[in-house]
């Protein structure tokens, strides 16, 4: 009675919680400006279905697409076995799925060879990230923080998936051995082979079971809790990400419709255009960004698959499309910290761009959009680039000289170089 | 200056004088206007739509930037001053086909265009070269041999990943009977030349090495006689990145108009 009682409110306590925090999460990404991605929601549900629950994109890299699928399996599979915790815990029962017989039997037995898959793929991912050091999982961004959130979550899973084999090898030695509750149920193909290392005895199995059983059920509230802090998050939204992700061509900007309206304005006096909000061109901070711009940051896993297609990271440019990612997180979340602290309308002194992103990695940009093509979940870093540069060069009048010579060159005579436009037609006469 | 043209390039405002319409127009460009290498694809795009009688004029000195590099470096001002102008001279001459010899001009005609009043159907010229095949009006033949020829074709971004026109230019160059051997980073994984984004117009930032560069050794791994561009920008980009390597002897960088051109003989 008392332990169920416990297990209520460690429950209660862990929802509570994670609720808290992901509130402050959606109020962060509120801070973005509004953009409608209400159209063709059949459309957008084939993305998110495709890419976030199929993980098709992540197949342009084999091997950690294979790893991921196992981990991503175990992770949705696994779960039935935490419902079946779940009832357990509250009603004090014992398994209580094992009346399904044979099916329960099939269902654990699974659950026991997708545990040691994850087991070993997470084994793996360490050994990539630690001991192979691939390159992708460098870089100026990748400091310790993110180093250490990428290994807490892979022991973390590797701690998760051992107590669950081990508390079916307590139990399942229990049940041979006939002790008190723990009648006959399920397949232990896996976790058979670790019966000889346990004790022989019923007190020192019983204490084994039920230490792992509570060390998975508060490990799995730990971890959900854990979430909003880290890159892992991306298990949650991975699937509103892809949802509202850009369905147009890449090589589509958005056209602003404040500046329509002013140019509308200009070129014809006839035209007034309607009361527009008050704002920046572009954007120099968080809030000026979209919700999708931001919920992006937080969806983002920190893979690097981005930064490791992007021409101007590859030839040594300072600009990472990863980075571009996580400075907007950490800003945004530093934004929200303070208006906890301070209240509304506090203003910091600080900005996403300068603070966090210089002005040199914005201006190393290609727009060659390999970083959305490459990103599983259609992560966007171009379009924080781009209303980046918008703020620099609308807002700031600030550029390259080059790229400010272009621009007067365009508004003078049509062409980005100086040539005059009388000679644009020159190409196709005799000389 | 290289293979002039032996006809006239009709301008919108001749063909409008004359009471007639295109079935196309052909949009230009900056580059394919004033770049010196460019205008060479530009006269072999005229003697591609000459040679099968297509109904076609230019804009001439009405055209202008279509706004690309502004709205890519930040401008958006600048950008919809430059679109909302053409859109009007389009309009004005009631454009309803645009073929473009640049995917910069062809993305921007083709997507931001629309928002703003301009309507259009949009193709590059390689779609155009491809229906062209497609359709029997060119065939490669009555000109230079390109038969098993090792050609290697560079991705632009603004094609292949912008705008997923991927086949196009493959098709293209398959008809020639050529050798295609593909880079390592091809189509969806293409890597940039370096020029876009506005790039072309500035000194890239510190780095170790430049992005055409890193592009050029790839290209050159394929051992290729030729290096297939359709992008104005790409080709800039890629022949300095030849000249760098010191193989501007033995490989050639031409555009696909280029190459069509010369394997029929126009």
């Amino acid at each position: 009675m008392v332990s169920q009682i416990l297990f209520i409110a460690i429950t209660l306590a862990a929802i509570a919680l994670f609720s808290y925090n992901v509130k402050k999460v959606i109020r962060n990404i509120r801070f973005g400006r509004a953009v409608d991605r209400s159209d063709q929601p059949q459309k957008r549900l084939m993305t998110m279905l495709k890419v976030a629950f199929g993980q098709t994109k992540m197949f342009f890299r084999p091997i950690p697409a294979v790893l991921h699928l196992i981990v991503y399996a175990g992770f949705v599979i696994i779960n039935i076995e935490v419902l079946e915790i779940m009832i357990d815990g509250i009603f004090g029962t014992h398994r209580v799925f094992g009346g399904l017989g044979i099916l329960y039997d099939v269902l654990i037995g699974s659950f026991e060879f997708l545990a040691l898959g994850v087991w070993l793929a997470c084994a793996i991912f360490l050994i990539r990230r630690n001991i192979l050091k691939l390159k992708r999982f460098s870089g100026v961004e990748m400091k310790r923080w993110p180093r250490s959130d990428a290994n807490y979550i892979l022991i973390t899973e590797i701690l998760l998936m051992t107590a669950f084999l081990l508390l079916n090898a307590a139990d399942s030695k229990l049940q041979t051995m006939g002790v008190g509750h723990y009648t006959l149920a399920g397949a232990f193909p896996i976790s058979q082979f670790l019966q000889d290392l346990l004790p022989n005895t019923e007190a020192g199995l019983i204490a084994i079971e039920r230490g792992c059983w509570w060390f998975h059920i508060i490990g799995i509230f730990a971890f959900l809790n854990y979430l909003p802090y880290s890159k892992h998050f991306h298990i949650i939204f991975a699937f509103p990400n892809t949802y509202f992700s850009n369905l147009e061509p890449k090589g589509e900007f958005t056209n602003m419709q404040s500046v329509t309206n002013e140019v509308k304005a200009m070129l014809d006096p006839s035209f007034t255009p309607p009361e527009a909000a008050p704002g920046r061109f572009g954007a120099k901070d968080v809030n000026d960004l979209t919700w999708v711009n931001l919920m992006n940051a937080y969806t983002c896993t920190e893979c690097g698959r981005c930064t490791s297609v992007c021409p101007a990271n590859i030839t040594g440019k300072l600009l990472s499309p990863r980075k571009i990612m996580m400075d907007t997180r950490d800003r945004m979340e530093e934004v929200g910290r303070s208006l906890d602290k301070a209240g509304k309308g506090f203003d910091d002194g600080k900005s996403l761009i300068d603070d966090y992103i210089t002005r040199e990695e914005i201006w190393a940009c290609t727009s060659c959009n390999a970083c959305t093509q490459a990103c599983p979940i259609n992560i966007d870093p171009l379009a924080i680039i781009t209303d980046l540069r918008r703020y620099a060069v609308m807002e700031e009048s600030q550029s390259p000289t080059s790229i400010s010579t272009m621009l007067g060159n365009i508004e003078n005579n049509g062409a980005p170089w100086k040539y005059s436009p009388a000679d644009r037609f020159n190409w196709a006469k005799e000389d | 200056m290289s293979a002039q043209l032996n006809f006239e390039v009709p301008t919108m405002a001749e063909m409008i004088a004359k009471g007639e319409e295109p079935e196309i127009l052909f949009w230009v460009g900056c580059a394919g206007s004033y770049d010196e290498r460019a205008q060479k694809t530009t006269r072999d795009i005229c003697k591609i739509l000459h040679h099968v009688g297509l109904k076609y004029a230019v804009l001439g000195t009405e055209e202008s930037c279509t706004g690309d590099p502004a709205k890519r470096a930040g401008n958006e001002f600048l950008f919809q001053m430059q679109a909302m102008t053409n859109i009007e001279v389009l309009n004005g001459y009631n454009i309803k086909k645009i073929v473009t010899g640049c995917p910069h001009c062809f993305n921007t005609i083709k997507n931001e265009y629309p928002g703003l009043g301009g309507n259009y159907e949009v193709i590059h010229h390689t779609q155009l070269i491809q229906q062209l095949i497609d359709e029997g009006k060119l065939k490669a033949e009555g000109g230079e041999s390109f038969k098993g020829k090792k050609i290697t074709y560079h991705d632009p971004c603004y094609l292949g990943r912008g705008n997923d026109v991927y086949e196009a230019p493959r098709k293209a160059l398959e008809a020639l009977d050529a050798q295609l051997v593909e880079m390592k980073r091809c189509k969806t994984n293409g890597l940039c030349c370096g020029a876009g984004g506005a790039q072309m117009f500035k000194e890239p930032e510190k780095g170790n090495k430049d992005i055409n560069i890193e592009r050029i050794e790839e290209a050159l791994e394929t051992q290729p006689q030729i290096i297939a561009a359709s992008c104005p920008f790409c080709m800039t980009m890629l022949s300095d990145g030849v000249k760098m390597k010191d193989q501007d002897q033995n490989v050639k960088v031409l555009d696909i108009a280029e190459i069509t051109v010369r394997a029929n003989g126009l």
